[in-house]
């Protein structure tokens, strides 16, 4: 059980097999040396020169080091934090060092900066890079302590709450059985909202729980909700930001079939399409309903914890087609 | 026995309603006269169920209960209403400004009997009040028969025309009479509809634009040419600045 940690995310290394973070290296290493060549040339013509010369030289070594990076990713991230980051840098280095020897040994370079400059340069790049995802970091927590701040919010939404409790009692003459599965449903429901939002957490228990809600919402307003489950290709051991499928479901519910007086069909679909997991929530779109503020809000959460989580690499779109709501996600596979 | 009535759009709310009732029945003798799931239902339903109290649920589907509420004070035998809610901190607010009654869901049985007597004693909430602690423009217009309830949808509108006593709902199908103030109804309806004249407010929707006529002897004026009827309305002079420009944003 994770503790319960009040303040920012803890610190983690980027991931290395993410698109996004490869991408944004690349970048980075490559402005660095283009201002090195800048500055040192005396005009443009000739630091683009210079530039490509360095370029000959380095991007050869920057592709070695990510491919190292990529195949090693799992076994950085299990380190802890300051330990990691060592052995990061510690690995750029050797490898820096030895494609150094190499190079000098293969081909004539006269200009090649002498070894240590190069070791020193290297450990300079790796630290400012670390540094720079570090704070990349930081500035999206925020958004986690909000988003756990917005979802006990929407949870002790008096109308939930109350409106739940208020189901409960009705029940307890009646169906007591019912009655006691529905408080320890709505347990469940709180301790997870009050558990560490910044942990991956499981798919399955995930599902398990948007079930325990839809069985809350159920007792409450009975043949008015239908919900469709299509979960039969959901990937139970995918890691996901938690309380990310909850909420989705709840707008659902509350924007979508409380406001009608009929009865109002949700689509709950999850599965897995190669290495993406895809996951829709889908329900009556009422012009009604729309007016109920606090979607907006709980959608751009949703979204900034995802980009969080899986940088660039996960999507959240929303669309009214033929009278529904409908919101798609999309994350990569990963596993424990 | 006093007769209840219930409103509410869950089956469990309703239910625990139910079982309090017959909790206090030594204190407070009542009976259920009918149930409503939401508040078009009520309206049907209530107007025979003989109920001389409205248990009334304010967040439902279809109608809520304040509209509700509004439309029942036509009725000839209107019955009293509580109001029960699981929170609605505008609704709640209004209340107690207006000191209209009301229960916080969960229920207590104590506080239920005592609303039930002070309802019974104080009768149907007046129409005024209900005004007041609404919080938006009601969404149908109602024609009170003798035991039952019309109502008119506000998007069908195409006019109200003030005529001595009362205001003319004009829809494209027919006209209904109904008894407020026009300088209420545009206070209420100002998003919707343009007052054109000193006694007539027109759906802005409904207007397709606008005739001149009369010129020689009389003087020359603007009239409104509607969607969906042949009538024409008179624009006044004071108030043809304001519409042609109301008209040009559209």
């Amino acid at each position: 059980m994770p503790s319960i940690r009040q303040n920012a995310y803890p610190d983690v290394l980027p991931d290395f097999r993410n698109l996004a973070v490869i991408a944004r290296v690349l970048l980075a290493v490559n402005a660095l040396a283009l201002a090195a060549a800048l500055y040192a040339s005396p005009g443009v013509t000739a630091a683009l020169e210079h530039f490509f010369y360095i370029a000959a030289f380095l991007e050869p070594l920057l592709l070695i080091e990510l491919i190292a990076l990529f195949a090693l990713a799992g076994g950085l991230a299990r380190l802890p934090y300051w330990g990691g980051c060592s052995a990061l840098v510690g690995l750029v280095v050797a490898l820096a060092g030895a494609y150094h020897r190499v190079v000098r040994a293969i081909a004539a370079a006269p200009q090649l900066a002498s070894l240590p400059r190069t070791l020193v340069l290297t450990v300079v790049v790796a630290v400012f890079l670390l540094l720079y995802f570090h704070l990349h970091t930081k500035a999206f927590s925020p958004a986690l302590a909000e988003a756990r701040l917005q979802a006990l919010q929407a949870r002790i939404r008096p109308h939930f709450l109350f409106n739940s409790l208020n189901a409960v009692l009705a029940l307890i003459r009646r169906d007591p059985k019912r009655a006691e599965r529905s408080l320890e449903d709505l347990a469940d429901l709180f301790r997870t909202l009050m558990a560490d939002a910044r942990q991956f957490v499981r798919l399955a228990d995930e599902i398990a729980l948007l079930e325990r809600y839809a069985d809350i919402e159920q007792l409450r307003l009975g043949d008015r909700l239908r919900i469709a489950w299509e979960l039969d290709a959901a990937p139970s051991d995918a890691l996901l930001p938690p309380m990310v499928l909850q909420p989705l479901l709840e707008n659902a519910v509350y924007h979508g079939v409380e406001p009608g007086t009929g009865t109002g069909d949700v689509l709950v679909r999850i599965e897995r399409r190669g290495d993406r997991v895809h996951a829709a929530i889908e329900n009556p779109y009422l012009e009604k309903g729309n007016q109920r503020a606090g979607n907006r809000m709980a959608l751009d959460n949703i979204r900034e914890r995802l980009a969080l989580f899986f940088d660039a690499e996960a999507r959240l779109e929303t669309r009214i087609a033929n009278g529904r709501y409908r919101v798609d996600i999309e994350i990569p596979y990963r596993r424990t | 026995m006093i007769r209840v009535f219930i409103a509410d759009d869950e089956a469990p709310a309703r239910e625990r309603l139910r079982e309090l009732l017959q909790d206090i029945a030594t204190e407070v003798p009542s009976v259920v006269a009918g149930e409503a799931r939401n508040g078009l239902e009520a309206l049907e339903r209530l107007p025979e169920s003989g109920a001389q109290i409205l248990l009334l649920d304010i967040r439902m589907p279809g109608m809520d209960g304040l509209e509700l509420a509004r439309h029942l004070t036509g009725l000839e035998n209107a019955p009293a209403v509580v109001f029960v809610t699981a929170h609605d901190k505008h609704a709640i607010e209004a209340f107690e400004l207006n000191a209209l009654d009301y229960l916080l869901k969960p229920v207590r049985a104590e506080r239920l009997a005592a609303a039930l007597k002070k309802a019974a004693a104080a009768g149907a909430p007046r129409a005024e009040t209900l005004a007041r602690a609404a919080g938006a423009p009601r969404e149908y217009l109602s024609v009170a028969e003798r035991h039952r309830i019309v109502l008119v949808p506000v998007r069908d509108i195409l006019f109200l025309r003030a005529e001595q006593k009362y205001v003319t709902v004009r829809t494209s199908e027919r006209e209904h009479l109904i008894e407020e103030s026009l300088v209420a109804l545009e206070r209420e309806f100002s998003g919707p509809f343009v007052r054109i004249h000193r006694n007539c407010l027109v759906a802005r929707a409904a207007i397709r634009g606008f005739e001149r006529t009369g010129g020689g002897e009389e003087e020359a004026h603007w009239q409104v040419v509607l969607d969906g009827v042949a009538e024409r309305l008179p624009v006044s002079r004071r108030q043809w600045p304001t519409v042609r420009e109301l008209i040009a944003d559209k």
